[in-house]
């Protein structure tokens, strides 16, 4: 009985779309368009990357990764992601608990300001912090006095990076936390649990998907940001330079043109390897979501209800 | 174990959602707290539980008083109108929850909640998720989770409001019948007149923050305290009669003026039991057609409409109904046995002056 009903459903869905269907040319053109886009515009350059790359052999490909120049990129890259998306997503899970949970008066203005650095430029949110915190900049002299670098400096492009990707995780998890309500956490708290037990057992299982997602858009953004890190960075070679700012600066020197792609094809990597980790959460959501489904006559077969 | 609340008041800013309260719920009763949306049920409710502090007033669960107890610590049942489960988890975990905060080993949590899935007809659904469930089987582990633990009090907010309606008549004799097993003192809360006089032993109805009333489900409905009670609580045909000559009258209805002057308005309320309906349309005193007559079960509504274009309800038993062959669109003749004089003013919820007068004793004269 069970394999009756997902059985007529199916049927019924395809019916439906039947009465909806435009004329095969148009369904083919739109496709055509669809993938032409992606093959000249995201496949083509990502190619052409590794190809680029691979030109020189593999023996170059794999002495560009190794200059300890790259290899200092690569580690303040990482260190920088490590510092920047943990408290990415302490704010984000602060915010979006006010936001989902509280009704306050500044409330419509964090939400828009939440969005800001989607909206300003990378390079306004590098001059900002400049401003603030370099030499001739606001706290300049008091951070001078007491010997603290912030700008050209590891705290400088920490600083930038939270700031770009700040909206990731708030954003993916204020209207998960608006739409579920705040109801199972009372129930949690008239079961006797802690503020600290409830979140941790009824707050956090329930946004665990939106919250890894947005921690790998978040780390994503947070390796590849170009133009925020290159205002406050410096550039001082071996010291402040992230990948992308290798990548730039070994592609400018045109003598290391395979090298600058080497490096180029690494964040590449870490581009499709982020997109393959989405890929798989949200199967795994799905599937997640999907439990047990496979039954759907269950829910009418209590015998006390009488089906 | 009881529940007391004493001049509880709660203010949300300028609101006042709930004003001046004082009942008492005595251990192991089950009690509604009706009235219509937004008057100040949920919010007693919450404040009973410990989800919402009072502005003013106590709460005392078993006689100490819970002002200062952290929702936590109450020992309170809550369930909530959405039933609120833990969506991540499996039925079994939902109603183990309570006890793994508590910490109760693992064997004594199964044994408890192997014994709440018997009890609430879920065997063999501990393992599924919420969504797996129908609207009454989740209903029924909001239920179990909230009582796993063994409560003091068990609290319930709408609990059948998100139903249909057959599923929602079977899950009212089943709560009558769990708590007749359990005993454990409740509390819950709807908007449904019907339900609230099928399942509770008591009433608490609330308008507008206020307690109008507290009695059992026969005494708010025969001793309403108060029009808006009178309304609320069943059927009310009111008339509003002015006095003319001595006599209180609206179209051929009269009654006597109950001390009204000439020329002011006297308010009469009557129950559709109150009227006599007969056949033949010369034997009472006063006829009408019968516009519409709804069956109820073993009893009709029957709704009529007077020559001078009154509209008004009737009750009539099935016998009796039967009996007299009476069929809509006939000519009948009626009277009123019984009557309330109301309030004059017309504001529903002022006191109302309580007295019955029997119609057979009164002579008009004329």
């Amino acid at each position: 009985m069970s394999g009756n009903v997902p059985h007529s459903r199916s049927r019924g869905d395809r019916k439906s779309s039947r009465g909806i269907e435009e004329p095969p040319w148009i369904r083919r053109l739109l496709i055509a368009i669809a993938l032409g886009f992606c093959g000249i515009f995201l496949v083509l350059p990502l190619v052409n990357v590794f190809a680029q790359a691979l030109a020189d052999g593999w023996g170059a490909f794999g002495r560009a990764i190794v200059d300890p120049d790259t290899v200092s990129a690569i580690r303040l890259t990482f260190l920088v992601a490590l510092l920047a998306v943990p408290l990415n997503l302490i704010f984000g899970i602060a915010a979006a608990w006010a936001v989902a949970r509280f009704e306050f008066p500044g409330k419509p203005l964090l939400l828009t300001l939440i969005d800001l650095p989607f909206s300003v430029s990378p390079v306004v949110a590098g001059l900002i912090y400049v401003i603030l915190f370099g030499l001739q900049g606001y706290f300049g002299e008091w951070l001078d006095a007491r010997n603290i670098q912030i700008i050209f400096a590891t705290p400088g492009i920490v600083l930038v990076t939270v700031f770009v990707t700040l909206p990731f995780i708030a954003r993916e998890l204020i209207p998960l936390m608006q739409a579920q309500g705040s109801e199972p956490e009372q129930a949690a708290l008239t079961l006797g649990a802690s503020g600290w037990q409830t979140f941790w057992h009824v707050t956090l299982p329930s946004i665990k998907w939106a919250l890894l997602y947005g921690v790998i858009l978040c780390t994503s953004r947070a390796m590849g940001e170009f133009g925020a890190v290159s205002v406050v960075s410096g550039n001082i070679t071996g010291r402040t330079d992230t990948l992308p700012l290798r990548v730039e600066k070994l592609y400018m020197d045109m003598s290391e043109g395979s090298a600058a792609f080497a490096v180029a094809s690494l964040l590449a990597l870490l581009a499709l390897v982020t997109l393959m980790l989405k890929t798989f959460l949200e199967w795994r959501h799905e599937r997640d979501l999907a439990r047990g489904q496979s039954d759907p006559v269950s829910a009418f077969s209590d015998p006390a209800e009488g089906a | 174990m009881s529940i007391e609340l004493r001049q509880v008041s709660k203010r949300f800013g300028d609101v006042v959602a709930v004003d001046d309260v004082s009942f008492t719920v005595h251990e192991g009763e089950l009690i509604g707290l009706l009235g219509p949306s937004g008057g100040g049920k949920t919010t007693v409710l919450r404040m009973i539980a410990g989800l919402e502090l009072p502005t003013a007033g106590e709460v005392l669960i078993g006689g100490h008083r819970m002002n200062d107890v952290a929702v936590q610590h109450r020992n309170i049942g809550f369930v909530f109108q959405g039933y609120a489960l833990f969506k991540t988890m499996s039925v079994a975990d939902n109603i183990a929850f309570g006890l793994k905060i508590r910490k109760w080993s693992a064997a004594d949590r199964a044994r408890r909640v192997e014994e709440l899935l018997k009890l609430f007809s879920l065997d063999g659904l501990g393992a599924r998720y919420p969504h797996q469930l129908s609207g009454g089987q989740r209903q029924r582990v909001a239920i179990a989770r909230a009582l796993a633990p063994r409560p003091a009090v068990l609290l319930l907010d709408e609990p059948f409001g998100a139903v249909d309606a057959k599923v929602r008549q079977e899950l009212r004799e089943w709560l009558v019948k769990l708590h007749h097993e359990l005993n454990v003192t409740t509390l819950f809360v709807t908007h449904d007149q019907e339900e609230a006089l099928e399942v509770s032993s008591r009433i608490v109805i609330f308008s507008r923050g206020r307690l109008e009333q507290i009695g059992s489900p026969r005494e708010v409905y025969e001793q309403p305290v108060n029009e808006f009670v009178a309304r609320f609580i069943g059927v009310l045909n009111v008339l509003e009669l002015r006095v003319t000559n001595g006599v209180a009258q609206l179209h051929e209805l009269r009654f006597p003026t109950h001390g009204a002057a000439e020329g002011e308005t006297l308010r009469i309320g009557f129950r559709p039991y109150a009227v006599q309906i007969s056949a033949n349309p010369r034997e009472l005193r006063y006829r009408a057609r019968i516009r519409r007559v709804y069956f109820l079960g073993v009893v009709l509504r029957v709704e009529m409409e007077t020559s001078s274009g009154l509209v008004l309800r009737a009750r009539v038993s099935k016998e009796d109904f039967v009996r007299q062959a009476i069929s809509e669109h006939d000519e009948v003749s009626f009277q009123i046995r019984s009557y309330r004089v109301l309030a004059r003013n017309g504001d529903s919820l002022a006191p109302e002056v309580s007295t019955e007068h029997t119609v057979p004793e009164y002579d008009p004269g004329i």
